[in-house]
């Protein structure tokens, strides 16, 4: 992992984005790592834009803003217009394709992933689909180390339902590792 | 201190486990963004200590309500941000009168009016200064990360009891939301500082000699507590030489422990050409700029942050003016702290304000730009 | 005002007095109704707290010798709320004015009904502001006259002890100035009340109401207040058009409602 990374979870509000981005700080704390977690707050968590940084860091953490994401999601369309041209090359793009329907241009090598319709048809369950995003973030990116989060999703997700959103969290894994349906995802990112 | 692992924790929620090590046991507040973090957690941690949470009817009673419980004895502390900190302020006053120890948490969000809620600001410095009508002395904080919060709170629960003084907290919305990690000390009850409870059988809760600890309602001394000026045993007095030396006494209780009110952080440079003077969330921006300027360029920068806002650490000021050839004030309002700057620089430094009042932090970017303009 | 008997002199702060009341003015005889009430219940002196907010009757405060918490104007209510939730063994009273408790303070006023709290408000009713010299308040009939409603105000007025039912009071009692011991033991029986009690004490103000509506000296309000008021007990077998201009006296209302810093430190686990 570079010293700093700078992720922004995005996507429309009830999405559970910022469980997802307080979920991948719990876990770097837990990996003594420095982070700073922050998000776009009033109504707009309800229904309209959401959106969450993370920004992990070995050296200290001043400016609590991203700046520069080294890894973007989008679960939905309009996240992904309004973040995407920010972006800057290297950046690993990642996007719900049960929502985000493109154009995935070239050069931003975006990774395409059937998020919320895998949690829907293999889980049964819309809600987790958080926490499949969750697993191909990091799958992708290696924030923090894998095993690290078990402890916090039980720790964090509703009661009861820890089994649940770790297996949504494992699922999101199985979904990285069968790679981008832009075929840009695992055999493309080795290649870079 | 001893330290515990670290955990992730939001700045309000620091604020809340601050005032409880510290021995807050009394909250009162009414919901108001971006501040209601630290109502909720209050909520939920109170009564598991015997304390009281109560949610008022408006903000004016959640101030009311707090000096009440403080006259009982509590500890006390109330949040909320600027439209409700301008409801407060009658009773902020009135707590200063009738030297009642409290602390009021204002979340800063962008004003004036409704203002943008969930959008950052520091636009309430000088509010918090003057907000209340009439000549007054007031402390000020302001934190710049989630564990200066944590130990800033439990500071003004302290210093409020010691001088028997409404303390403010000065947070902003970005300080105030996000997470970072902090260490938490595990043995709260260190955090409180006893005051004395020798009380002497002829007792004066206002004594011209000077502090005396309040004892609380309730314990057989039949004093009076008013927001008229008053005499030594609190009774209502128009007289003049009464009222100028019971204004001149409110005032140098502040003075008399500067020390431990006056709480700044100076770093960089020995002897810096341009120093940043800032406060709150846009310390960390400032901070980023030093952090390149100064510790992996070893230019002649510094940057004085200022924990306590009122009253101003004009000392500290007038040092770095005679030092510095620039005094760079970065401010997310149109220029507040700025006056106060210039005031103690007396013309022996240019001092240039940076501003930014659309809802956003100031970024590093800002302030090294102006900040290379003057080292070029 | 009303002879005090000389055991109710430990209650009073004597070397505070001559109280700053004008002549004739009712306060001193409410504030007297209010010591015999507290001798009365037999507290432990250390226990009782005086709250009162800005106004005539609220200065009663600084001449009573207990703990005394003399607020901010329209407050009072709010300040005691926050003492007794921290305290609540103790026992508050809280002395406001017409205005000062149903205009600046209305909001802390119907919560205080609502919460059920155990706090004793006494409301001196003299239908007008008087410190400030004599302006309408929202217990003033209409078409009395003040120095901001020159020709008579237009507005209604509140019924007090309505509103306050209508917010959820449990206890409810009116007496006047004219007759001191009855006053006397609606607030005790008020204090007894485990809850939010509310007292409306109709007092007499010759200067700033009485002479501007010519209602005569003091002796003339007080006489007209005895006359125009009827127990509740009376006026219950009576037709409301007899009742149109008579102030009904007595408890009105009294409910057995939890009170509400038992029910908060119950749920807590310590009661």
């Amino acid at each position: 992992m570079a010293n700093r990374q700078e992720v922004l979870l995005t996507g429309a509000g009830g999405q559970g984005l910022i469980l997802a981005s307080i979920m991948l700080a719990e876990a770097a704390v837990s990996d003594n790592k420095n982070v700073v977690q922050s998000q776009s707050y009033g109504p707009e968590a309800r229904g309209g834009a959401s959106m969450a940084g993370v920004i992990i860091d070995i050296d200290v953490i001043e400016y609590p803003k991203v700046v520069t994401p080294t890894v973007l999601l989008c679960m939905n369309q309009a996240s992904y217009n309004k973040y995407l041209p920010l972006i800057k090359p290297g950046c690993i793009v990642i996007v719900d394709s049960t929502f985000v329907k493109g154009p995935f241009q070239e050069e931003y090598k975006v990774q395409v992933y059937p998020i919320t319709s895998t949690a829907k048809e293999e889980l049964k369950r819309e809600v987790v689909a958080n926490m499949l995003a969750l697993g191909v973030v990091n799958a992708a990116a290696g924030l923090v180390a894998r095993d690290i989060f078990r402890e916090v999703i039980f720790k964090l997700a509703p009661k009861g339902s820890g089994e649940l959103n770790q297996q949504a969290f494992d699922l999101g894994y199985s979904l990285y590792e069968h790679g981008s349906e832009q075929g840009a995802g695992k055999s493309a990112q080795n290649s870079q | 201190m001893p330290e515990t692992k670290p955990v992730l924790m939001q700045g309000n929620e620091a604020c809340a486990e601050g005032a409880i090590s510290a021995g807050v046991r009394f909250y009162a507040g009414y919901p108001i963004t971006p501040s209601t973090e630290i109502a909720e957690r209050m909520a939920a941690r109170l009564p598991g200590l015997g304390g009281v949470f109560i949610q008022m009817e408006d903000e004016i009673a959640s101030m009311a309500a707090v000096i009440g419980a403080s006259i009982g004895g509590k500890r006390t502390l109330t949040a909320t941000s600027g439209p409700g900190f301008s409801l407060k302020q009658e009773n902020i006053g009135y707590a200063v009168m009738a030297e009642i120890p409290c602390v009021i948490v204002n979340v800063q969000r962008m004003g004036p009016s409704t203002g943008v809620p969930t959008a950052p600001s520091q636009g309430d410095v000088m509010q918090a200064r003057w907000g209340t009508h009439g000549d007054h002395p007031i402390i000020v904080f302001s934190p710049a990360s989630v564990y200066e919060t944590y130990y800033l709170t439990i500071a003004a629960v302290n210093l409020s009891q010691k001088l028997r003084q409404p303390v403010i907290l000065l947070l902003d919305e970005v300080i105030g939301h996000m997470r970072e990690k902090v260490f938490i000390p595990e043995d709260s009850k260190l955090m409180v500082e006893k005051a004395s409870d020798k009380v002497p059988a002829d007792y004066k809760p206002y004594d011209e000699k000077g502090l005396t600890p309040l004892v609380p309602f309730g314990f057989g001394h039949y004093y009076h507590v008013t927001g008229l000026f008053h005499d030594q045993y609190g009774f209502p007095t128009g007289d003049p030489l009464q009222v100028e030396r019971a204004q001149d006494r409110i005032h140098a209780k502040l003075d008399k422990y500067r020390d431990e009110v006056v709480l700044t952080n100076y770093i960089g440079h020995k002897e810096p050409r341009v120093v940043i003077v800032t406060y709150g969330c846009t310390v960390r921006s400032a901070r980023a700029v030093i952090k390149k300027a100064y510790w992996q360029n070893r230019q002649p920068v510094g940057l004085l942050s200022l924990q306590t806002l009122w009253p101003f650490p004009a000392k500290e000021i007038e040092t770095l003016a005679k030092q510095a050839d620039v005094i760079l004030v970065p401010e997310m309002n149109m220029g507040q702290i700025l006056g106060e700057v210039e005031r103690h620089v007396k013309g022996e430094a240019e001092v240039i304000p940076i501003n930014r009042y659309d809802g956003e932090m100031i970024s590093p970017d800002q302030i090294s730009e102006k900040m290379g303009r003057w080292l070029s | 005002m009303a002879v005090i008997e000389s055991s109710t002199q430990d209650y009073l702060r004597t070397k505070k007095l001559p109280h700053i009341w004008c002549p004739g003015c009712g306060n001193g005889i409410v504030t007297a109704a209010l010591i015999r009430a507290i001798e009365r219940a037999d507290y432990d002196q250390s226990d009782v707290v005086i709250v009162s907010g800005i106004g005539c009757s609220s200065r009663a405060a600084g001449y009573l010798n207990f703990n005394t918490l003399h607020t901010t104007h329209g407050r009072a209510l709010a300040f005691a709320t926050g003492l007794k939730m921290a305290r609540p063994e103790l026992k508050l009273f809280v002395i406001m004015g017409d205005g000062d408790c149903s205009a600046i303070g209305g909001n802390h006023f119907i919560h205080s009904a609502r919460r059920n709290l155990d706090l004793n408000a006494v409301v001196v009713n003299n239908h007008i502001y008087g410190m400030t010299g004599g302006q309408h308040s929202p217990l003033t009939p209409t078409g009395k006259k003040a120095t901001t409603a020159p020709g008579g105000t237009l507005e209604r007025e509140f019924n007090l002890l309505d509103l306050a039912k209508g917010a959820g009071a449990t206890f409810g009692a009116r007496g006047t100035a004219a007759q001191p011991r009855q006053l006397e033991q609606l607030i005790a029986r008020g204090a007894n009340h485990k809850g939010f009690s509310v007292i409306e004490a109709l007092s007499p103000c010759p200067i700033a109401y009485g002479r501007k509506n010519k209602l005569g000296g003091a002796v003339d309000m007080l006489r007209d207040m005895k006359d125009s008021s009827i127990s509740v007990e009376r006026a219950a077998g009576m037709e409301e058009a007899d009742l149109k201009d008579k102030k009904i006296t007595g408890v009105i209302y009294n409910y057995d409602v939890p009170e509400y810093a038992e029910v908060y430190y119950r749920s807590i686990g310590k009661d």
